[in-house]
């Protein structure tokens, strides 16, 4: 492990930092990018981060289709977003850098590896016969352009490994990875630790674990000896509260947040999915789970699956299915199902760009609509979104307490930025997350009367849960209208009626078990904007810098999308104007212009990525001045 | 798994009428539903099973009607899923009893991919399908079991699919219990019906039904006192296939392909018969084929194998494993991680 003390007084400090490490999706850009942000985690940066790959598992090599990306933000500040503009890109093939170019700031920072520049891979690429950008002069003015030749120093260093050309080859990212450690004065030892027990312990290939930390140190002493970087950064550690933390993605904040419910509900969890992105990652995740009591079911299609959750939660257990938009509307049928037969249920749905297949790998919140009326007829249930990766935790479990409170289903709307996207999370003491009661009714519960499988608690409205099993409550449920009480089927005209109501009086009721809608900034005022789901990162980092240059904005962001926080109507009626940003063409707006018959100016981008801080903030900005 | 099966002795003693609902049933006068319905609730005081341990799970169709009339748990679902939902109950509590009744158009149009892939994987659920080959509850259109050429609301020219085998799909996907029976073949169904709730495993029961209404007689060429004995023959265990009003006619190879015969003629014995054998698939392929008019159509449990491991015991068998292997589950050392770091 090389030392610091040579260069020390030429490195510059910087706030924060935001990194690219893009080419082939072949590459291990995931890895890399993963890797250099659970070593800045362990640094004590805070930080974001944003995978970013293509739908095709391997498209062909060196095409721009084919580019996979991830970048990270690292800050010693409070930070919510994997940052808008590119400090540092590391490209690993022109394909890589074609694509990605455009999002670095001038004079960024542009390390490639020049070897990967070939006539050839040019052309793939769609770059013009005889043009190559590393010597196109605008290129090099507009931007610290670095070349390295990656392919060739990671050969030459592992030349005498007795390794074949194709693992060597293998190793190049770990060089790149190296030279960008070097570059922000990082500690190898953390990748180090992790190639060990990944190839050598794992995968039982100690040689392979050994020639990839030989290429990271390579990379590392290039960066050093090579002098031709401007300078080296530092980004110093971020000011957090104590305690201890560690990095999270949506989808993994999801899947622990479902196990912490079912832990505190002493309850299993049924999890049956079809495998879908960008929500397979929670069935992945539960499906390690087993210890834990989680059965997950790898159902035959999404209508299996949540039929399969539907029956285990009539069964007792915790019935949870996943998916993401396309899921969602073959779901329909049976959501609607759920609601009338008034058992727990939890839907996650990890939304993703569409309609149809859409772009399956890219990010949209325009399922909203779609949660809140996607069923025929009447048929409301409850809709929770977190709004950060660490937040899907809270969520998750909001999610099931509401269900079994409730005896409805839930739909939990993640998209596929917060579910792919990490940042550093204080983790909670478990001892410290309200346990969620549940009763099931027994045979002495009703010695004095008749057991009804439909009597409502008069408070929550919700009807008992009695499982089979459990003897004595032997009972039908269906699809058929039921009778009030007994359950029974009714064709009964004030019956339906009734029922109708009941069911809407039931997810209504749910408001009075959730929290109000809190207000940063003045509680009223000229503009508040309203926020919803994953959009909180950007919005809030937006709203930061409105601020900063001397407006007056409040925010207020929903997690509660069915039924609305109670104070809501009040909140949003202290405002003269609400902004509404959100990644659809203005669902939300649509749904609070309805309810609560006021305007709402939408601020509406839709192109499978999350919201550009720059663009909200001059969209708010233009609001706040006029 | 087994903390719910008891010994019969020590069980209540129930009557059909225990498992009777306060619910009128409203088939159609003479429906072969009804036949089902008494076959049941009769042969269930009969097994080894608490009433609060059942559970009735259906789709939609006249036949999903079913739970509502059985004084057990019971769920009337959305219309293909019967068994979805069905594997979700057992998967939640393997200690239940599940049954599903169905249609033809439930098992094998609208829900025939679950039909697939829960006989697949082998989930201890029992099935009942109800074959009328017609839809009842939308007035008689033709159904996935129809006869090529079935003249209905939607066919008023004559259907132009061709009908699928239910026996051959079982087949295809290695069920590992499948029966058929008639609907007015009581004694036949009761013990086919004990037998199918006793297996551990998919049971698949086809039933000839009678929609009086919208497709009467339909099964009459192997239902009637006269056609039975003639058009359908009933395989026994270890017995050799042999039918016919007077038991004179048997079934053997012919150069690999099952051949009527009869036993005297030729000198045909009932030594040149097949001998039926409810633990081979290979069996139970030809049984799929054999079909109305060139052969007798078998009747009772074409195929029985107990020895494959459930769905469900094996996936209780993977938490069990993990549960040995971790100790102790720790929520708390789950949700920090293993790279977790500290902030002073």
């Amino acid at each position: 492990m090389p030392t610091d003390q040579a260069i020390e007084n030429q490195s510059t400090t910087l706030d924060s930092v935001v990194i690219r490490f893009c080419g082939d999706s072949g590459d291990g850009m995931q890895l890399t990018g993963g890797q250099f942000t659970d070593t800045s985690a362990l640094f004590g940066n805070d930080f974001a981060t944003f995978p970013d790959f293509p739908a095709e598992i391997r498209a062909p090599k060196g095409t721009t289709f084919g580019v996979s990306g991830f970048q990270v933000h690292l800050s010693s500040e409070s930070i919510f977003t994997p940052g808008d503009r590119v400090n540092a890109m590391i490209a690993m093939n022109p394909a890589g850098f074609k694509v990605n170019l455009e999002d670095v700031e001038p004079g960024g920072i542009v390390i490639v590896n020049e070897d990967e520049f070939t006539k050839g891979n040019l052309s793939k690429c769609g770059y013009l016969d005889g043009y190559n950008p590393l010597e196109d002069d605008e290129i090099n003015n507009k931007y610290a352009l670095v070349k390295v030749p990656m392919s060739r120093l990671t050969k030459e260093s592992l030349a005498d490994s007795g390794m074949g050309a194709k693992d060597v080859n293998r190793c190049r990212n770990m060089f790149a990875l190296g030279i960008a450690y070097w570059l922000y004065e990082r500690s190898l030892d953390h990748t180090k630790e992790y190639l060990v027990k990944k190839f050598a312990e794992k995968k039982g290939l100690p040689e392979v674990a050994k020639i990839n930390i030989r290429a990271l140190e390579a990379g590392y002493y290039f960066g050093e000896t090579a002098e031709v970087f401007p300078a080296r950064y530092r980004v110093p550690k971020a000011k957090q509260e104590p305690g201890t933390y560690r990095q999270i993605s949506g989808n993994e904040a999801t899947v622990l947040g479902l196990v912490t419910a079912a832990q505190k509900a002493s309850k299993p969890i049924v999890y049956a999915s079809y495998p879908i992105t960008p929500a397979s990652g929670v069935f992945h995740g539960l499906a390690h789970l087993k210890r834990f009591g989680i059965k997950t079911i790898q159902s035959e299609d999404e209508i299996a699956a949540i039929c399969t959750a539907i029956g285990a939660s009539f069964a007792g257990d915790i019935g949870v299915t996943g998916t993401s938009g396309p899921g969602l509307a073959l779901k329909g049928e049976a959501m609607g199902l759920a609601l009338m037969l008034e058992l727990p249920l939890v839907i996650v749905n990890v939304q993703r760009a569409g309609p149809a297949t859409g772009l399956p790998t890219k990010t949209e919140q325009a399922d909203l609509l779609q949660a809140m009326y996607g069923r025929h007829c009447e048929s409301p249930l409850i809709i929770v979104a977190p709004r950060s990766p660490s937040d899907c935790f809270n969520m998750a479990i909001e999610a099931v307490r509401l269900a079994v409170e409730f005896m409805t289903p839930v739909i939990y709307l993640s998209d596929g930025y917060i579910a792919n996207g990490a940042e550093p999370w204080k983790v909670p003491s478990v001892g410290d997350i309200p346990t969620i009661n549940i009763t099931h009714p027994k045979q002495e519960d009703f010695a004095d009367g008749e057991f009804l499988p439909y009597a409502r608690d008069p408070e929550t409205l919700k009807r008992p849960w009695a499982i089979p099993g459990t003897p004595g409550l032997e009972h039908r449920v269906g699809s058929l209208e039921k009778e009030a009480g007994t359950g029974n089927v009714s064709y009964d005209a004030d019956n339906h009626d009734y029922m109708v109501r009941m069911r809407a009086k039931k997810v209504a009721n749910a408001a009075n078990s959730i929290p109000l809608l809190e207000v940063d900034g003045d509680p009223s005022g000229d503009v508040l904007v309203l926020g919803w789901g994953g959009t909180f990162g950007s919005i809030t980092t937006a709203i930061n810098e409105v601020r900063a240059s001397g407006h007056s904005v409040s925010y207020a962001h929903l997690q509660y999308l069915n039924p609305f926080p109670s104070n809501t109507e009040e909140v949003l009626g202290s405002f003269k104007k609400v902004v509404i940003p959100e990644i659809n063409l203005g669902q939300l707006s649509t749904l609070i212009r309805s309810k609560y018959l006021i305007d709402t100016i939408g601020i509406n981008i839709v192109k499978g990525k999350p919201f550009r801080v720059e663009t909200l903030v001059e969209r708010i900005t233009e609001v706040v001045s006029s | 798994m087994s903390a719910t099966e008891s010994k019969i002795s020590e069980l209540p003693i129930y009557t059909a009428k225990d498992f009777t609902t306060d619910q009128d049933v409203r088939w159609c006068p003479g429906c072969g539903d009804y036949a089902v319905l008494s076959a049941v609730r009769k042969a269930l005081p009969g097994i080894a099973r608490k009433r609060e341990d059942y559970v009735f799970v259906s789709g939609i169709g006249c036949a999903a009607r079913f739970p509502y009339y059985m004084e057990t748990y019971g769920m009337h679902s959305i219309h293909g899923r019967a068994l979805a939902v069905a594997t979700g109950v057992k998967c939640a509590n393997p200690g239940l009893e599940v049954c599903v009744v169905s249609g033809d158009g439930d098992l094998f149009s609208i829900g025939g991919n679950h039909t697939i892939h829960t006989m697949r994987r082998n989930v201890d659920i029992t099935i009942l399908l109800l074959n009328n080959k017609i839809y009842g509850l939308t007035k008689g259109q033709y159904s996935p079991t129809s006869e090529t050429g079935k003249i209905s609301p939607t066919s008023p020219a004559g259907s132009i699919d061709y009908p699928i085998n239910p026996i051959a799909i079982a087949v295809a996907t290695g069920c590992t219990f499948i029966a058929r029976s008639l609907d007015v073949d009581m004694k036949g169904m009761d013990a086919i019906i004990k037998r199918a709730m006793a297996h551990r495993g998919t049971s698949f029961v086809e039933v000839y039904q009678d929609c009086n209404i919208f497709n009467h007689k339909a099964w009459f060429y192997a239902s009637q006192k006269d056609t039975m004995p003639e058009n359908t023959i009933k395989v026994e265990h270890g017995k050799p296939l042999i039918f016919g009003t007077d038991r004179d006619k048997g079934i053997r190879f012919n150069n690999g392909r099952p051949e009527v015969v009869l036993i005297g003629q030729n000198g045909i014995t009932e030594a040149d018969l097949i001998v039926h054998d409810e633990t081979d698939m290979f069996l139970a392929s030809m049984y799929a084929q054999m079909a109305h008019p060139e052969f007798p159509e078998p009747m009772g449990i074409l195929h029985a194998d107990p020895t494959k491991p459930t769905y469900n015991d094996l996936l209780y068998q993977q938490l069990e494993e993990a549960k040995q292997k971790s100790g102790q589950p720790d929520l708390q050392a789950l949700i920090t991680g293993n790279e977790s770091w500290e902030v002073q």
